[in-house]
Parts: structure tokens; sequence; C-alpha cells
């Protein structure tokens, strides 16, 4: 096999279970973003635009849309002979299988994969953020500094720094000390769960925790670890655009942050492009009465409404007199004749019928999940229906095909929810 | 039935202006984000057919751009897949291609080492969806020597373009006319053929020893008695993109949600080049009337009847109107554009105004600035 000075392990097989109905069916990479995109094409697309041609993407929670998606990294150049992308799942080994019990457990079960690359360098990566970031010079700065593990990190306000994993460094940037989520904070540098090790020194210090705890994690023990060896640590600074997209609200701001006519994040950078899997790529149409603003419409959408300060995922159909506001909606739905959205998030394969309306009422969070849904966002999970004449109000949330006797005198007040299948389990 | 599949792609239409100086008809851009090629390609592709030829020869370099990955007709293949021929030099011949037959006929070991019973060969620049397995059904069942797929022309469409044909009661061609002065039927033919491939070979090879090279005029229409020519009747959206009024018609088409529908919602779809731009961004003093927008475009400005392909940028207080704008055009502050085809690549500085007739529309040139 060709040697590969670095591979990337991208971890791939969290839930996201702060998102609600958006991840029942698929894993938080999974999820779509800024119309077009799911969440992994920022990572997987950095590691093309990077120069590293060989991904492993690890999947655990709900593979199958990820799979589906990734395919044999066709959009993304990663179809190679050598290298490219492979799908690690969970697996039997030998007598039994076990699940990836933390991140670093996970990089271990796959330690043949590794070998049988066996790079200088591995990168990790998880497929939860949204960002453009050039792993090279990330790895020129690990080679400069003669590093065993280089660790991205970002500035975050002191008043936060209690949320992240901090990293606490001398003068030169070299990391002396680790705290996950610590009490009081002595610095304001967060982890962002981007590493990159030298993999010989990995690979021993996987092997050795492997022994101790058998949920092996960077944050909780291997970084500690090296540490307590005194091996070579540096931070590296990244101050550009990153966005935890984890929960409905942040996952709705950072989707409105692409509307802005001059963005934070740019998309429109011909010479750093995000790629993904696209069916086909027939231009928008618009409607001789239809009224688009302050809106991304993705290939294939026909709007025939009204469609504000919204985002819209590919060959999303809005029928006549339908206002769409301060809206996600994703791929393949359908909104009804004269019904008004606002303030929702609708996820792929959806419809809501005529004359409804979304987002109206008092601001009561959810019932059933209120640290969930608390900020007035409505939300409709893949594959469910909205029936004709209702009105829905804040915080809701429906999965699942409805219908109208379920809406009592054909209203689901603000907090209330309407879930079938999977979606009383979330 | 398996066949092969052949694309004339090779010609370059003088009607087409500026539009074809730097380019094959076959690749004139379409409906916001095609080529006309990918038509004729995806249609093979979709049939089932997984080896094609494509044959180019003027001004093949935007088209082999886009040709430079089969994968996207799913015909990168070890088996068969895309074949792209161009003329070539050999010891013996230094000749361009001299006409469609000649053009396979140098090219005739693709034929030869093949084992596929038929070969259906399209035009390039033809905009339509066919599936060619009916075709070739219909081939087989009337045993025909050769199938011509025809149509009835539009209404008010010069007849005088096409070839014309007439058929007997059983659709048996008893005449084809290319180019009529005194058409004698509205019966068009697509460009479309179906033959067995054995008998291919042999009429290419006869017809090269008499030093005749023309497929339509030196087998189809002087065969025309000897061999049994049937037509098969296509009455889907069609349309030849052979002078400017026609493209710009066929653009405007897909203005029409059955055309839409026709090609980019009802499967299977027509395939193109992936080019990964982002969604189009509409920002607040944007009006898109009645109008088509390719991916990675931004809009500041008013559109209305309009074709825009990716990644135009349109200012603020910018008007287009009944016009087709092709991919990377800039719209400067203040600019009219009516009546117009801008090609890819224009830039108007703020407050130009470009304006051409409904029934003649003005057309910028490739990469102008003005």
């Amino acid at each position: 096999m060709k040697k590969k000075e670095m591979i990337a392990m991208l971890l791939a097989g969290g839930q996201g279970s702060r998102l609600g109905v958006l991840t029942i069916k698929k894993a938080k990479p999974a999820v779509a973003f800024g119309g077009k995109y799911t969440i992994i094409d920022f990572p997987m697309s950095n590691c093309i635009n990077s120069g590293d041609d060989t991904v492993g993407v690890l999947t655990q929670y709900e593979p199958l849309s990820l799979n589906r998606h990734i395919g044999i990294g066709i959009p993304w150049d990663l179809d190679r002979r050598s290298g490219g992308v492979t799908i690690l799942a969970p697996h039997v080994r030998g007598e039994q299988g076990e699940w990836y019990t933390g991140t670093a457990n996970a990089i271990f079960q796959n330690i043949d994969y590794l070998n049988a690359h066996n790079p200088e360098y591995i990168l990790i990566l998880s497929g939860d953020h949204v960002y453009k970031m050039d792993y090279s010079k990330m790895l020129d700065f690990h080679k400069k500094k003669r590093c065993d593990a280089t660790i991205a990190v970002r500035e975050v306000p002191m008043e936060e720094a209690n949320r992240f994993g901090i990293m606490n460094t001398r003068k030169d940037d070299s990391v002396y000390d680790f705290e996950e989520k610590p009490q009081s904070p002595k610095s304001n540098l967060a982890s962002m769960g981007i590493y990159i090790f030298s993999w010989a020194k990995l690979r021993a210090a996987l092997i050795a925790d492997d022994k101790i705890h058998s949920d092996s994690d960077f944050g909780k023990h291997i970084i500690p670890m090296m540490l307590a060896e005194g091996q070579v640590m540096y931070a590296y600074r990244f101050n550009d655009y990153w966005k935890d997209v984890g929960a409905i609200d942040s996952y709705w701001v950072a989707n409105m942050d692409l509307i802005k006519t001059l963005p934070d994040f740019n998309l429109y950078d011909d010479f750093w492009k995000i790629y993904t899997d696209a069916d086909h790529q027939p231009p928008q149409y618009t409607g001789a009465d239809a009224d688009v603003r302050a809106s991304l419409l993705s290939e294939g959408c026909e709007i025939y409404g009204s469609v504000y300060n919204s985002v819209l995922g590919p060959d999303v159909f809005v029928d006549e007199g339908a206002v769409v506001r301060d809206s996600i909606i994703m791929q393949n739905c359908r909104i009804g004749r004269n019904t008004l959205v606002e303030r929702a998030i609708i996820d792929e394969d959806s419809r809501v019928g005529e004359g409804v309306v979304i987002g109206q009422g008092e601001n009561i969070p959810n019932e059933a999940k209120p640290q969930i849904y608390s900020t007035g966002i409505t939300v409709i999970g893949d594959n469910s229906s909205v029936p004709d004449g209702v009105s829905l109000g804040k915080n809701c949330v429906i999965y699942g095909i409805t219908a109208l006797e379920e809406y009592e005198s054909r209203c689901l007040e603000s907090g209330k929810s309407i879930l079938h299948g999977e979606g009383g389990l979330v | 039935m398996k066949a092969i599949g052949v694309i004339l792609a090779g010609g370059n239409h003088g009607h087409l202006h500026e539009l074809t100086e730097l380019r094959a008809t076959s690749a004139m851009p379409v409906g916001g984000c095609y080529r006309a090629l990918d038509f004729s390609l995806s249609s093979m592709s979709n049939s089932g057919i997984n080896k094609v030829a494509v044959f180019t020869q003027y001004n093949s370099r935007s088209l082999l751009d886009h040709l430079s990955s089969a994968k996207w007709w799913d015909l990168g293949r070890k088996q068969g897949g895309l074949f792209i021929f161009s003329p070539y030099l050999t010891s013996k011949n230094s000749f361009w291609f001299r006409g469609t037959a000649d053009s396979i006929f140098q090219n005739i070991t693709y034929l030869k080492r093949s084992n596929e019973p038929y070969v259906v060969i399209a035009s390039g620049n033809s905009i339509y969806k066919m599936d060619f397995n009916e075709v070739i059904h219909y081939h087989y069942r009337k045993d025909a020597d050769v199938t011509i797929v025809y149509r009835q022309a539009p209404d008010g469409e010069d007849l005088r373009k096409y070839g014309v044909m007439e058929f007997d009661a059983f659709e048996r061609v008893t005449d084809l006319e290319e180019k009529p002065l005194e058409p004698q039927s509205d019966l068009i033919s697509m460009g479309i053929y179906v033959i067995s491939r054995t008998l291919l070979i042999k009429l290419l090879e006869t017809i090269q020893s008499e030093e005749r090279y023309d497929l339509v005029k030196d087998i189809f229409i002087r065969y025309r008695k000897k061999l049994r020519i049937y037509g098969y009747r296509f009455n889907g959206y069609w349309r030849a993109i052979n002078s400017v009024k026609s493209y710009f018609d066929c653009n405007m088409d897909f203005l029409r949600k059955e055309v839409r529908d026709l090609f980019t919602k009802n499967e299977p779809f027509i395939e193109t080049k992936p080019k990964d731009e982002p969604p189009g961004k509409y920002n607040m003093g944007a009006q898109a009337k009645d109008a088509l927008v390719g991916s990675g475009s931004i809009i500041n400005g008013y559109i209305e009847h309009s074709v825009l392909f990716r990644k135009v940028f349109t200012s603020e207080n910018s008007v287009i109107r009944n016009s087709v704008v092709m991919e990377g055009s800039y719209i400067g502050n203040g600019c009219v554009v009516e009546n117009a085809i801008l090609d890819k690549e224009v830039v108007l500085s703020d407050g130009k105004q470009i304006c051409g007739a409904p029934d003649n529309p003005i057309i910028i040139a490739k990469s102008a600035v003005l």
C-alpha cells in the first residue's frame, strides 16, 4: 500500500441529541446545513482541500444516511485507488464485538486500518462543526514545533470557558495542562476537538490506555496521559469562523448567518469549495408572483410564494400565496398554498398542507423537552406532514404523518408536540 | 437488446454567430446548468447504453473540459464507457473528418471491437429526453435496416433546415430529402438513427471506397429505396439548436413548468458535470419574477422572464428582462439587459444598457467587458 503522510479519522458516530427530532433517523454529521450541504461536508471538504486524500469515517449512531451520503467519496474526489474514504463501523472482533465507547476507543478499535496505511501523522476530526480550515498548515506547525501532539484551539470569552476543554499553555503556546470544563478556568484557549498526533506516539498511548480505560477518550485520558509522560504538545490557534451547530438555537443562528449580505462564513470561495453529494443540480425557479429576499435557495427549488430571511434546501416547493419567514426548510419539502411558516425548521421530505399557520403565539417552551426547544422555533421532523388548515404555535414539535383529528380545534398550542413512531423516543 | 452509442458532436453552426466562435454547438450552455450534449449523453446512459463514442471536430476544448470525467453519466467504466474521437494525423491520412460518415469510418475499430448488435446514432445539439430501448425494440419488430426517429415539425418552423421525410402506411420511409427547397411534408428527422452494427460497418466501407462521406446524404438518402428504412415517431419535447432564435427559445422553454419537470424533476434526470456551487443567494434588493437562477449566483437586482446560469452576480438597481445570462457574468449597478444573450463571463460596468429586439436578441460575446 502506498504510504500516506497523514490520515484523517473523522468521528461521525454521535447522535447530537440536542438537535431533537432532527437526529432521529440520522447522526448529527448527516444533518443538513446551509441549504444543500450536510454538516460532515465541511470537514470532508477541508480534508481534500488540504491535500489529505485518505479519510476514515467512524460511524455508529444511525449510519445509513451517512453511508449513502458518502458512498465511495465521489463528490469530494475521494474515490481513489489508494486511500480515499473508508467507512469504519463498529465490528465484531474475535469472540465478541463492541460499540465505540469513547473517542480514543473508536480510533483504538481501528488500529488495523491505521497500521495498514502506517502514516507518519494522524489527524483526528469531529463531524460536528461548520468551518473552513487548512489542515496542511496545522501539520506544518506540528512538524516545525517537533510536536508529538498538536491541538487546535480558539479563544472563547473567559466567562464561557467553563463549558469547554481548556488548554493551559506557556508563552510559546506549548501545553502544560488540560482541563475539561474547569470550574475556574486559567485560560480561554478552548480545544476544537481537532488533533494531529505523530502516529507512533498515539499508537503507543492508545494501546496503553486501553488497558486502563474501557471508554478511552482523547480529552479525558489520552491527552492528560501524554502530558504526564512529558510529550511535546502545542496549541495551534485558529481564529476564523468555527461554529458548533449542536443545538436547535445555534443551528438556526448559524444557518441565518449565511443570509447576511456579507456573511462571516463565505461559501462562495472558488479555491476552498465545499463539496456535497447532489443527485443533479438544476437551477432554482421563482414564479411570476414569487418574492424572494434575503434568502438562500438551493438547486431545483420552485417558489411561487414569498420567502424572506430563510434557507431552503434542494427541490423545495413553495406554493402560491405561501409565506416562509425566518425558517430553515430542508430538501424536498412542500409548503402548501396560503400557508404561513415563521421561525420553523422543517426536515427533509415533509409536507405542510394548505392554509396552515406555523409559529404564531406565545413563546412557551416545549412541555416535554424544554431544554431542547425553548427559543420559539417550531421543528417538524423528516418525512412528516401537517394537514390543511391547522395552526401551530411556537416550540412545537411534529414527527410523522399527522391528521386533522390530532389537532384540538385545528390548533396545536405553543410548546405542544405530536410525535409518532420513533419520534416518541426522543 | 444491447447497443453502442455514437454522438455526432463535431458540428459548429455558423448560424449561432459569436456564440459558437469558441465552442462546438454541442457545448452550448442550456437551461441554466446543462450543455447541449448532456441530453443525448444522458439519454444513452439512462437507456442502458454503456459504451458511447462522442465525435468532435471544431473547437472541442470546452467540450473536452466538460467530458474530462465520464463518471457523471455513469460512463466511467472498465468495460465500454466513454470514447472521444477527434481527427488525427497518420502517415496515410491527414484529413479532417470529411463528413459524418467519414468521422465514424476513420474510427471504425470502435464499431469492429464491439459485439453489441445495434448502434444508436444521435446528434449532440438536440434538447430532448428519450428511451432508446423503445426505438431499438421498434427497429427489431419492424425488421428494419435503419430506423430514423422523426417528429412533426413545430408550427412555423423553417422546414428547409431539416431532413424532411415521407412514409407509407406502415411508417416505412418512402422519401427523405435533406434541407429541401420545397418540403413535401412537415415530418422531420431528429437526427437519431438505429442501425445494426454490422450493416453500418458494411455501408461505411462501401461509401468510403466511392469517396462519399456523409451519413444522411450518402447512406440514408442514397439507399432509401434499397434499405428498409422505418420512421419512429417521437412526440415529446425536442428542440435542435441550429439558430440564435432556437437557442434562445430553448432556454426560455425551461421557464415552463412542464419542461423543467421533464428534465429535472422526473427520473431519469439529465446529468451534467457538477460544479459544486453554493446555493443561490437572493439579497434584500432581489426581485426574481419568472426566473431561473443557477447555483452560486448572487442576486441584488430585478429579473424577469430570464434564465441565469451559475455564478452570475447582479448588482442593485439592475434590470434583466427576457434574456439569457451565462455562467460567471457580472451585471453592474443600474444596468439594463433586455432581449439579450450574454455569453460566459461578460462584465457589464455600472449603468450599461444592452437591449435587443424581442424576436432578435442581441449577443454579447464571451468574456466581453463593456
